[in-house]
């Protein structure tokens, strides 16, 4: 369910790090618990986000949530897909929905994140109580 | 079942089965079916029932005839609202009355306080459990299920009958602006009921919904929500529900207060809008008028039958005007939207 080789936090993002880029997402668990998402704002590119900040929201029928910068960096590409397709977050979480590349200005920043058997514990326990 | 449960006044109650907008797109194109076992019931009986329903609630219901149902409020002394309910008719001595989950202890403390009739209160909610089958195809769902001919009860009336074999309380209400029906069965009996109704709708698409489209649907429908649109310190004048407020009737509690608002002046009025920027509105945004903060917004949502984005607020009344424009702060940046006409939307009769 969830890539071994993405980093997550346990606000629900995930990053997937290559180089100096940071691919950033957010989970199938908070896609799920988000529900139908209707739109996606995310920062233009070469915005500068910090790790722990906000970094666009997403809405759905019920709900906006915040999302919080895996990773501190540079917006370089924001996935256009999601202005017309937001629907696709629910679909594709991890993959063609991702939401932002950031060119990541501490590289070992992401290495301090959960891994995935971790991230999934996590939901685990935060979904049983 | 795959429910996505929430604590809803103690209750766990499902937000959403297979998704919002697909439960909603179900009830308003073909039958989708809600549990709503949390919602309170309250009996009156006696031969001064209707005097004391007349007193504790707003509307009258001196106007129903056995088997009729009429939408009221409950209002403090102050004329906010304690509750809004539904109000039964069963028999000239016996009133059944349908309250909101959160509310029903208040709600049953209140129609007692008011009691000085020859009448009896009843806490009844542990004796019932209620299910809601609503949209177009309701009516061919339930109708495999009962021999009550189910074409012959009118919009708001209710009678008693059997659902697969069992005695239920049929009423033709709803809270989705859809035709439909809410049955008011015993608690042992409804997950065998759960179960019978979708097989019995699930030629027709039938699908179990939660609170998410519930609430979808009643905001197209501009039903108002206990803790939204109406709450203690806001009056049924105010909140657009003047209808149910009978003011030639006799003493009522909060009447007083109610004259007193309507020789001031009604200061502030519910009002529809539709976003026009990009962006929705959510329950608690303040909304801008020329130039100033002017009210807020009591429900917002994507409308998912009109593909718009919908909402109510309260405004000074000489601004709660069709036509005209607002800005709805969405996370501190204005976004412009218009007040329009409501209900927001209206099925096909």
């Amino acid at each position: 369910m969830y890539p071994e080789n993405y980093r997550y936090t346990k606000e629900h993002e995930w990053v997937m790090v290559e180089g100096e880029t940071g691919t950033v997402g957010i989970t199938d668990h908070a896609q799920d618990a988000l529900g139908d998402i209707v739109y996606v704002d995310l920062p233009k590119v070469g915005t500068r986000v910090e790790m722990g900040k906000s970094l666009g929201s997403v809405e759905s029928v019920k709900a906006v949530s915040d999302i919080y910068a895996p990773v501190s960096g540079e917006v370089t590409e924001i996935n256009e897909l999601l202005a017309t397709a937001p629907e696709k977050l629910n679909e594709d979480p991890h993959g063609a929905a991702w939401l932002v590349k950031i060119r990541l200005s501490d590289p070992a920043e992401a290495a301090g994140l959960l891994s995935a058997a971790d991230y999934e514990a996590y939901v685990g326990e935060e979904s049983s109580q | 079942m795959g429910a996505r449960m929430v604590d809803f006044g103690g209750w766990d109650m499902p937000v959403q089965y297979s998704g919002i907008l697909e439960e909603h797109h179900a009830v308003r194109k073909a039958v989708g079916l809600f549990d709503v076992s949390h919602m309170g019931e309250i009996e009156v009986r006696g031969p001064e029932a209707l005097p004391l329903v007349n007193y504790a609630a707003t509307n009258d219901a001196s106007k129903l005839k056995t088997g009729q149902a009429q939408y009221s409020g409950l209002l403090y002394e102050h004329g906010g609202f304690v509750d809004d309910v539904l109000v039964h008719k069963v028999t000239d001595d016996h009133y059944f009355i349908c309250v909101n989950a959160s509310n029903q202890e208040k709600d049953y403390e209140h129609i007692r306080g008011a009691n000085r009739f020859d009448a009896e209160v009843e806490f009844a909610s542990d004796r019932y459990v209620q299910l809601a089958i609503q949209g177009p195809r309701a009516l061919d769902t339930l109708q495999k299920l009962t021999p009550v001919r189910l074409a012959e009860i009118k919009y708001y009336g209710f009678t008693d009958g059997d659902v697969s074999g069992e005695p239920a309380r049929i009423a033709r209400t709803g809270y989705t602006g859809e035709d439909g029906f809410e049955i008011y069965i015993a608690p042992e009996a409804g997950a065998r009921r759960w179960s019978g109704i979708l097989a019995a709708g699930e030629e027709f698409g039938i699908k179990p919904c939660g609170l998410g489209a519930r609430n979808t649907l009643r905001l197209e429908a501009k039903m108002a929500l206990y803790g939204h649109e109406i709450h203690a310190s806001l009056t049924p004048l105010e909140a657009d529900l003047a209808w149910i407020v009978k003011m030639d009737k006799g003493d009522f509690i909060g009447r007083a207060a109610l004259a007193r608002q309507t020789e001031a002046g009604i200061q502030r009025k519910l009002a529809g809008f539709e976003m026009r920027g990009r962006g929705v509105a959510r329950d608690g945004y303040e909304v801008w008028c020329d130039g100033t903060a002017a009210g807020w917004v009591t429900s917002g949502s994507p409308a998912p039958t009109l593909n718009k984005n919908i909402g109510l607020c309260y405004l000074p009344t000489g601004k709660a005007t069709a036509g005209r424009t607002i800005q709805v702060m969405v996370r501190n940046q204005p976004v412009e939207a218009e007040i329009v006409a409501t209900p927001f939307y209206k099925r096909a009769r």
